[in-house]
């Protein structure tokens, strides 16, 4: 058996307009261009870039809402994208979406008992929906008098709560987690994470958790990758990630997290300064993308786009500077 | 295999008897505290009840009117063209009927006009507005909006005048001469909401879920937009009303003997300024009718649009 998910170059273009009166040729962004990473059963794989670097649309691919351009996603072997247009209800009920705003992902005029009911009416053949409605809300720790609520009566803490328990009425293997938190209060956002590692302990769920944001990625995640402009740049274990990030993106990003003791800022690697910013994804610079804010770019940066590098135990890099080491 | 169920002992902390009473009472409190927002807009309850006081005074006009007789072919030229009396509350016309009878019992027409008419234009207009704005961007939405914007461009009473006098003038025809011109404001309204509302994670989640297209565009889209439909349709029903006046005043609406509120000023149009009452009684009952409604719609607008919070 083969890697629970896979994306093998997945490519994702969009094209936003037309250049030339006579001759017209598509004007596109490389929102994902080439992106390969596996992630396994039971763990969550964190996607980390800044805005515009291509996450979401890596996981509105995987979720169905966009075919890709090129490139292929296998979920247990099989092509997300094969047959026909429409994806088979049996392979939608496995994978499940958690979006970031869930002021806008319940819909205002339903219950939360309609709401939830949705996914079991269309995925089961249950016919006792109330009862598994209401052992949703248990499973997620909201009382059944929020049966007949809607969603302007919850706090966008509980809201997102509903948002959960929607994706896990299909039972789905997989979610796809895309910044679950940057819409509610540091304070909530523990409550959620929380609830999120009970629920992939006590279901054997895996996250594709996709944020921004750095010290979140380090308390949820097993595997990290790091997104510029489309392209993975990094991919390594937690640990490895945070101790030895290699390509010097990485490190930059590492090196501006915020911290409040000593400790933690002996334990960041060398201050790397921030300069420039990230170029727009319609016209992406030749080579390697991330050269004109690279402290140690080469001359070769700016005519080559460099490989996927194997730096051993999962840790892979996308830089000439380790190809050259080979 | 059901990893949900089985996680959990098949017990709920809830029983099927407290789930009803739940839903019972969330709907009371719902209901309640609608009211409460409703019934503290002094303007939305006069505008309420207005409106109760028409619809009573029309359903039940040959109770309440005083000479029920004088709606119909009627000739008392004994009393013709009297001023306001005891007698005659509101005066008579110059065939000696009474003028207040015959405004109460021109209201039955009137409501039957706005109840019809967007009776056939809401659904209608409403259907084609969700379809073209859930399909934008794609050739449904460009041939429903454009044939909107067509009739859209020719004014909407002269477009009615047209239908109605090709047509023989009655009440039926001018209904369908208002409501062939009247839809596609329905559809506007609908269009430019649902065309917004399509990008919203809601229905893209109901979307990747596999929901049908009949559930996206009438449980997950439609609902939004009842505080919307339901003001323009209060608001509406006053304008459809004066519409159907102003047919009937250049004599395309409900034919003699029987009352009308734009033939009743009509008629009594000839005999200004001496004999004021028979134009200013109808013409005043024209103008309630169309403030009733439109207050109750402003109150609509305030309790529907608030809720969703």
């Amino acid at each position: 058996m083969g890697a629970f998910l896979e994306a093998i170059d997945l490519k994702k273009y969009f094209v936003i307009g037309h250049e030339g009166t006579v001759h017209r040729t598509p004007v596109t962004v490389k929102a994902v261009d080439g992106v390969s990473f596996t992630l396994q059963q039971g763990e969550t794989f964190g996607l980390v870039g800044e805005s515009g670097s291509g996450k979401s649309t890596i996981a509105y691919t995987i979720i169905g809402m966009y075919q890709p351009t090129a490139g292929s996603l296998l979920f247990h072997d099989l092509d997300l994208f094969g047959k026909g247009k429409t994806r088979p209800l049996a392979l939608r009920k496995q994978i499940q979406i958690v979006f970031q705003d869930p002021g806008s992902s319940l819909n205002p005029r339903q219950t939360i008992r309609q709401i939830l009911e949705l996914p079991l009416r269309l995925h089961r053949s249950s016919s006792d929906l109330l009862t598994e409605v209401v052992r949703l809300l248990e499973l997620v720790d909201l009382p059944p008098a929020y049966l007949y609520k809607y969603p302007y009566m919850l706090s966008g803490g509980e809201k997102q709560i509903v948002a959960i328990a929607r994706a896990l009425a299909t039972s789905p293997s997989l979610i796809i987690l895309d910044e679950p938190t940057s819409a509610l209060d540091v304070s909530v956002q523990g409550k959620i994470i929380n609830l999120l590692l009970r629920l992939q302990r006590e279901l054997d769920l895996s996250y594709l958790f996709i944020t921004h944001d750095l010290s979140l990625m380090r308390n949820v995640a097993s595997r990290v990758a790091i997104m510029y402009l489309g392209k993975v740049c990094e991919i390594a274990e937690m640990s490895e990630f945070f101790t030895h990030p290699q390509h010097p993106y990485t490190q930059m990003l590492l090196s501006s997290i915020p911290v409040v003791t000593e400790e933690e800022e002996r334990a960041k690697p060398v201050k790397v300064i921030s300069t420039g910013e990230i170029p727009s994804p319609v016209n992406v610079p030749p080579g390697c993308s991330f050269h004109m804010r690279c402290p140690r770019a080469m001359e070769i940066c700016q005519r080559v786009d460099p490989a996927m590098v194997s730096l051993g135990e999962g840790h892979t890099v996308r830089c000439h500077l380790f190809e050259q080491s080979q | 295999m059901n990893k949900v169920a089985t996680n959990k002992q098949n017990t709920l902390a809830i029983s099927p008897e407290e789930i009803r009473k739940l839903a019972i009472s969330s709907r009371i409190d719902m209901v309640r505290r609608g009211w409460y927002k409703f019934s503290r807009n002094t303007l939305s309850m006069v505008g309420l009840g207005t409106v109760l006081l028409i619809v009573f005074l029309a359903v039940f006009a040959p109770w309440v009117a005083p000479y029920p007789a004088h709606a119909g072919p009627f000739t008392d030229f004994a009393h013709a063209g009297e001023a306001p009396s005891s007698a005659h509350l509101f005066g008579t016309d110059m065939i000696g009927r009474d003028i207040l009878s015959r405004v109460i019992f021109a209201l039955r027409p009137a409501l039957i006009m706005g109840v019809v008419v967007l009776g056939l234009v809401v659904p209608l207009g409403v259907f084609l507005g969700l379809v073209a704005g859930y399909a934008h961007g794609t050739w449904p939405d460009t041939v429903i909006m454009r044939i909107t914007d067509i009739f859209i461009a020719v004014p909407a009473l002269v477009l009615a005048l047209a239908i109605a006098s090709v047509l023989e003038p009655n009440l039926t025809n001018s209904m369908i001469a208002v409501s062939v011109m009247w839809w596609p404001w329905y559809t506007r309204l609908v269009y430019s909401l649902s065309s917004s509302l399509r990008n919203e994670d809601f229905v893209r989640s109901a979307e990747l879920m596999g929901a049908s297209n009949f559930h996206i565009l009438f449980r997950e889209i439609l609902p939004n937009f009842w505080g919307p439909i339901f003001t323009k349709m209060s608001i509406d029903m006053g304008f459809v009303i004066l519409l159907g006046a102003s047919l009937s005043f250049v004599g395309l609406g409900e034919q003699p003997p029987k009352p009308g509120l734009g033939t009743m000023v009509a008629e009594g149009a000839d005999h200004l300024p001496d004999q004021w009452w028979m134009v200013v009684f109808p013409a005043l009952a024209i103008v309630i009718v169309v403030l009733g409604f439109n207050l109750l719609g402003d109150g609509l607008h305030d309790l529907l649009s608030e809720e969703k919070g």
